[in-house]
């Protein structure tokens, strides 16, 4: 059997200007893909989900010498089997959506172990074009990679590049162009399998003949199943004779141990290339990486390390955020409001008040959060892309085992401090459905920027000088409660089940500036569509409640609903307008100051803060705080959890649990502080 | 000669070396470790092993964090100093 397959040279005629060509860019994480598709297509690009699934889709198109080039980003996946949802998604987009060419995206600093997909990518039939990144962070670490020999070794184009600094994307197009006008040739030299398994491979090959669905290569087929590759098996169970199926099953019994084969056969077949093509001139030199790890990953100084680095994101978030919010609020908002009055001077009153008190109170306060938001999300991006975050999620294993989760968990939790939507669908990476659920259940009680910003704002009201500590102590308790809450939940939901915790730790390196800015703008313009939706909507239903029937206040709809739910707000002495304030935060965490300030902004001779701080005391005022911080998830936040999760049932577990938590520990709180006669 | 024991990944010691023999974890947990580089007969060093809660192991210019659990799992013989 020839395992040394040539591929023809794969010629394209002209006709391909009328055409789109299609590219699939594929690599494993923290090869700085998602680099390289920013480069080639800018802004140009549209942000989804796979078709029922929950992995993120991005795709994008940009133009090249009179060509359309269509650019999907499989999923970062370290191999092709069927392990992950990713891998199962890149996989079969590359076999049945046939992209012209597929880009494998490889790290000169992780060579061997990048290359893995690579060997998996290969003994596809779609044309592999091999960009060798990071060429900058391999001599960093102490070798060099020539990238002309691995092309000869491996026979298909390696194109050096250093994505961060966008250096070798000429080369990349000029490739492009190759491949359009047909000049280049592919000739790859495929990594064969252990001699011993051949003979077994052979077989199932002659089994499996003619029952194969049409878009899986037979030769790739008898191979997955030999390596035990889940999906693979399924299908073929189902189309197979049972007869047939059964000699195959007996054979895989038999075999069990192939898959290990067949992935040491690959990088097997990765040391042979590369063998010629890497240069380590310093052997034994400690790179960066290493030097740097030796504080970042030690049990006590990475510890005292990561909460610096918490410590300096939270500082940073509020030093340069609250400023710009405030100059936003009294700069742009009030005279906003102020102009809108003057506008609308012939306007009904009831609408220069929708616009003023509704639309521009209720929108404006949540969209001058943007500054605090983006400034988290930047810093949050700036130490994953630096490669940080996998050793924060290392040194909080610990930790994260109390509650049966792993160091990986730790990432979305931090995420929530931003915001808890990104945080539920931050736990994608991991991998383990039963730690995902519980991860996406705790995520809420983790205290996001709108509720600490509201901390931040009621606490000096009833606290002055101590507000400070008393925030922190807050923030503090609902982290408490997380574990807590954690460790019952495991122990009830998931039988204190453990799952494995493999993670890489990617080399130190400066990211990318421009990837930087375009993930936060796009985070950013998320949010924004959020707020102009979901949050003005809410904005003028409350404002019509309490507008309706009568304009009055304390007979508005708004009043009677608060009653209703008084007696459960008595537990926590809260009046009225409080219990509405609570319940407008489902909309919105932010909604909760938006509706005080809607409630309470008539009465014109005292700031917002001296109206509160005089109509409640602190003991009310702190057990409010301690159910903001605590109370069902936001509507985006549910939303979202549903969507992650595919479940009504975990989402109303979800609610019913952060309803309980914080009604009990509010009416806990109000008993004792005003038994302590606060 | 003798031969060098088998002992798990877990027991190596910050900075030892060791050539992997064999992968006993179940067939997902192999297949992983697999792809990332852990095959037999390949070097691994253990860059941080504190005795207790994960560990570091670098294996093919990787750095992977590994729970103490899963580098139970991985027989390894000691390189000889």
């Amino acid at each position: 059997m020839n395992l040394y397959r040539t591929y023809n040279q794969r010629t394209i005629s002209s006709g391909i200007k009328d055409n789109t060509l299609m590219i699939a860019l594929a690599g494993q994480p923290n090869m700085g893909k998602s680099t390289i598709f920013n480069l080639l297509t800018g802004l140009n690009q549209h942000v989804g989900n796979w078709p029922g699934k929950t992995v993120e889709k991005k795709e994008g198109e940009f133009h090249h010498n009179e060509h359309a080039i269509h650019l999907i980003d499989l999923p970062g996946t370290y191999s092709l089997s069927a392990n992950s949802p990713e891998e199962i998604i890149a996989r079969n987009f590359i076999l049945q959506e046939k992209p012209d060419l597929v880009v494998a995206v490889v790290s000169a600093a992780n060579l061997e172990r990048s290359l893995y997909l690579v060997s998996e990518l290969i003994v596809l039939e779609t044309p592999l074009m091999i960009v060798l990144n990071m060429i900058d962070v391999a001599e960093q670490e102490g070798f060099s990679v020539d990238a002309k020999i691995l092309q000869a070794a491996i026979g298909v184009p390696v194109i050096p590049m250093i994505a961060s600094r966008a250096s070798g994307l000429r080369t990349l197009l000029d490739y492009f162009d190759d491949f359009i006008d047909g000049k280049l040739e592919f000739y790859p030299r495929l990594p064969q399998i252990s001699a011993d398994h051949q003979h077994v491979k052979e077989l199932i090959d002659e089994l499996i003949e003619g029952f194969v669905p049409e878009y899986y290569p037979k030769n790739w087929t008898s191979m997955k199943l030999l390596e035990g590759d889940i999906e693979i098996f399924d299908i073929l169970k189902s189309v197979l004779p049972p007869e047939r199926w059964e000699t195959i099953e007996d054979i895989l019994k038999q075999h069990e141990d192939a898959g290990l084969a067949i992935a040491s056969g690959r990088y097997e077949w990765i040391e042979r290339n590369i063998r010629a093509a890497v240069h380590r001139p310093k052997l034994g030199q400690v790179g960066l990486t290493d030097r740097l790890d030796k504080f970042a990953t030690h049990p006590i100084w990475g510890l005292l390390f990561l909460a610096v680095v918490l410590g300096l994101t939270f500082w940073l978030t509020f030093t340069i955020g609250t400023p710009i919010q405030e100059w936003m609020d009294s700069k742009i908002l009030v005279p906003l409001g102020s102009l809108a009055q003057i506008w609308m001077i012939d306007a009904p009153a009831w609408v220069v008040s929708l616009v003023v008190d509704g639309i521009i109170g209720g929108v404006g306060a949540v969209v001058t959060f943007l500054p605090i938001i983006i400034i988290f999300f930047a810093a949050f991006g700036f130490l994953e892309d630096v490669g940080y975050m996998a050793r924060a999620a290392y040194v909080m294993d610990n930790f994260m085992h109390w509650m049966g989760l792993h160091g990986k968990s730790f990432l979305p939790l931090f995420l929530g401090f931003g915001c808890n939507v990104p945080a539920v669908m931050g736990t994608r990476v991991i991998e383990s459905w039963p730690a995902r659920i519980l991860t996406i259940l705790l995520a809420p009680f983790v205290p996001c920027s709108a509720r600490l910003a509201i901390i931040a704002f009621l606490a000096p009201a009833f606290f002055g000088k101590n507000a400070f500590i008393i925030s922190w102590g807050l923030i503090l308790s609902s982290i408490v409660i997380l574990m807590i809450v954690g460790v019952i939940m495991n122990k009830i939901f998931f039988k204190g089940e453990r799952t494995a915790f493999i993670m890489e730790l990617p080399l130190y390196h400066i990211p990318n500036w421009r990837t930087a800015l375009l993930l936060i703008w796009q985070r950013s313009l998320s949010f924004l569509k959020h707020a102009g939706s979901i949050i003005l909507m809410m904005s003028v239903v409350v404002w019509a409640l309490s507008e309706f029937p009568s304009g009055d206040l304390e007979t508005s709809f708004l009043a009677q609903i608060g009653n209703f739910f008084a007696p459960v707000g008595n537990w926590m002495g809260f009046d009225w307008k409080l219990t509405v304030a609570l319940i407008t935060s489902f909309m919105a965490k932010e909604n909760a100051i938006a509706t005080l300030g809607v409630l309470f902004g008539r009465t014109e001779e005292f700031s917002l803060l001296q109206t509160i701080a005089n109509t409640y005391t602190p003991a009310v005022g702190l057990a409010f705080m301690v159910v903001t911080l605590l109370f069902i998830p936001c509507v985006a936040t549910v939303a979202v959890i549903k969507k992650e999760t595919g479940s009504w049932k975990w989402t109303m577990v979800n609610i019913v649990l952060m309803l309980v938590v914080s009604i009990g520990m509010g009416s806990a709180v109000y008993a004792i502080a005003s038994r302590l006669g606060l | 000669m003798q031969s060098t024991p088998l002992i798990p990944l877990a027991d190596l010691k910050s900075g030892e070396s060791a050539t992997i023999s064999a992968l006993k974890a179940g067939r997902n947990i192999n297949a992983r470790l697999s792809t990332l580089g852990f095959t037999p007969g390949v070097i691994i060093r253990m860059t941080h092993n504190y005795g207790h809660g994960p560990i570091v192991v670098n294996v093919r210019d990787t750095r992977i964090a590994l729970g103490r659990g899963e580098a139970r799992t991985i027989l390894v013989t000691r390189a000889k100093e």
